[in-house]
């Protein structure tokens, strides 16, 4: 459905763009199905935890979307949300390791995403690199 | 018995992960067998799936809850399909790259699911 779309514009999804598209697609779910079922199921516990992991499952969305669509605004736009992305797990990961307390629960983004094996930090660094070089071939 | 499935589609999982790694390292998209590969780990996962589903209506109780692990029955049971669908559509070495990451998840979901289950004997 989305392929022929995909074909005419500038090739995001494609080549090692569409591994991207899977990671970010395996962490729009993750990230997404986690704090949907926090939020409904225990949202006192730690309703700022679950408020973030609701955040990054749209940035991740928004991205993985991006990614399949292609074409220039696409690209940009999804650069703006990588770079978001990395503030956030940096911000996130380091306010973790400051004040605990803040957070009871884990969040994608705790510890710099050490429960994801490291690929949170990971994932939009790549994911920047890729956007940039994709912009001499288009 | 779902343990040992668990186990052995953990295994499967990363089995398949090596073997398209090997295949993105040489350069080469997704053939034939790595196809047959991943309907089997497909249909293993699938099996997971309808046993937990008939474990629970049995009355057994995962311990970390039953909406998690549901959640990860079927998120096993998507992983390496849709990865294949995506290497169908890019025939080169990241074909192949890309169906090794899903099944590393579906190895670390795996995992997951053992602790959800609750551990030995379940």
């Amino acid at each position: 459905m989305a392929e022929s779309a995909e074909r005419e514009r500038t090739g995001l999804g494609q080549g090692p763009g569409r591994l991207l598209v899977m990671l970010y697609g395996v962490f729009t779910v993750a990230a997404a199905s986690r704090s949907i079922y926090q939020l409904i199921a225990q949202y006192d516990e730690a309703p700022l935890a679950y408020i973030l992991s609701a955040v990054s499952a749209v940035v991740y969305a928004f991205i993985t979307v991006s990614l399949v669509r292609g074409g220039e605004g696409a690209r940009k736009a999804a650069m703006v949300c990588c770079g978001a992305e990395l503030l956030g797990v940096l911000t996130v990961g380091t306010w973790t390791l400051v004040d605990p307390s803040a957070f009871p629960d884990q969040t994608v983004w705790s510890d710099y995403g050490m429960g994801y094996l490291f690929i949170p930090i990971f994932l939009p660094v790549t994911g920047l690199m890729w956007l940039r070089g994709s912009r001499r071939e288009g | 018995m779902i343990d040992v499935l668990t186990a052995v589609l953990g295994a499967a999982a990363l089995a398949l992960a090596a073997w398209c790694g090997f295949a993105a390292y040489r350069d080469q998209p997704t053939k034939d067998w790595h196809f047959i590969g991943m309907a089997v780990v497909s249909l293993l996962a699938i099996v997971q799936l309808v046993i937990g589903v008939v474990r629970l209506s049995q009355g057994d109780d995962p311990e970390q809850g039953v909406a998690i692990f549901i959640a990860y029955l079927i998120g096993s049971a998507l992983a390496v399909p849709i990865a294949a669908f995506m290497s169908l559509a890019e025939r080169t070495r990241w074909g192949s790259a890309t169906v090794a990451a899903a099944a590393v998840v579906l190895a670390v979901l795996e995992v997951r699911l053992y602790d959800i289950w609750g551990g030995v004997g379940g």
